[in-house]
């Protein structure tokens, strides 16, 4: 049965309330994992293991957040900015995520704001529909 | 220094579950301190018996290749005291695991009766996010926690 997109997000709330001990009303779908949740490195591994566990699927950890295995790539950042190389592959990596505003000041600091509870509902809504 | 807080393995299930045991006794001298007059268990040593049995699960998960480092305590509620005499149980389980980290949940137990419900992350921190590097050789799993292992049947460890 297909979920809407509205019970997704309810479960990717509750997910995000026992992994970063926020409270609900915190979890909104702008909200940024990093910047507005207080999640660190090890928290997205719990994320990630958490909905697995809630969705019964297997997400590949470069799929969700990808941005790490891009940073290490020299042709994709340049003096501390991703690279319309850099950006296009970002932009394939995560089709979850609105880039829109990231791409007028491609700054890798501002990289964890891509990081949002809707881009991970966008995912999760792909996932299960490919599924 | 030797910093074991269990005392031995009763039951290991590879990459699954694993079951150890831990005798609260009045030889253990930080007890007195804590507290003067009523000694009990620390709480933060109830977490750390915890990691040490569901991080040797981990370790054994991964033929002990990796170096597996507590990483983020996701719950621990503890409902009663752990006194001198006490014998607890402590049951981990692997919830998760993954080339970067692995997820425990457990359960402390006395006679019984449930003492404390202890999540746990743990990290492979070769394999850590920030790309960091860390010594050669494995300061886990050193010979400390050899006695530990040493003649524990693991059940459904394949050849």
């Amino acid at each position: 049965m297909a979920m809407s997109r509205d019970e997704i997000f309810s479960q990717v709330q509750e997910v995000m309330v026992d992994a970063l001990g926020v409270d609900d009303d915190e979890v909104t779908e702008n909200a940024t994992l990093m910047g507005d949740l207080g999640a660190e490195s090890i928290d997205f591994l719990d994320i990630v293991f958490r909905l697995e566990k809630a969705f019964a699927i297997k997400i590949p950890r470069e799929e969700l957040f990808p941005a790490e295995n891009l940073m290490s790539n020299s042709e994709y950042v340049k003096d501390g900015k991703l690279t319309d190389a850099g950006l296009a592959a970002l932009t394939e990596a995560m089709p979850h995520t609105d880039m829109s505003g990231f791409k007028a000041d491609p700054d890798i600091n501002k990289l964890g704001d891509l990081f949002t509870v809707s881009s991970v509902v966008n995912y999760i809504e792909m996932k299960l529909n490919a599924a | 220094m030797r910093w074991i807080w269990i005392d031995k393995f009763v039951e290991f299930e590879s990459g699954k579950r694993a079951v150890s045991v831990k005798n609260v006794t009045l030889a253990e001298e930080h007890i007195h301190d804590h507290f003067p007059g009523f000694p009990m268990m620390p709480e933060c040593l109830m977490i750390e018996a915890m990691a040490q049995t569901a991080g040797i699960l981990v370790g054994e998960a991964r033929n002990f290749q990796e170096k597996v480092i507590l990483a983020k305590i996701k719950k621990a509620v503890f409902h009663h005291y752990v006194r001198p005499g006490d014998t607890i149980r402590l049951e981990a389980e692997l919830e998760s695991i993954a080339d970067e980290a692995a997820s425990t949940h457990g359960k402390i137990t006395r006679d019984g009766d449930l003492i404390a419900e202890i999540s746990l992350m743990f990290s492979h921190i070769d394999r850590n996010l920030a790309g960091k590097e860390f010594p050669e050789e494995n300061f886990v799993f050193t010979d400390m926690f050899e006695s530990l292992i040493q003649g524990v049947t693991i059940k459904g460890k394949e050849s």
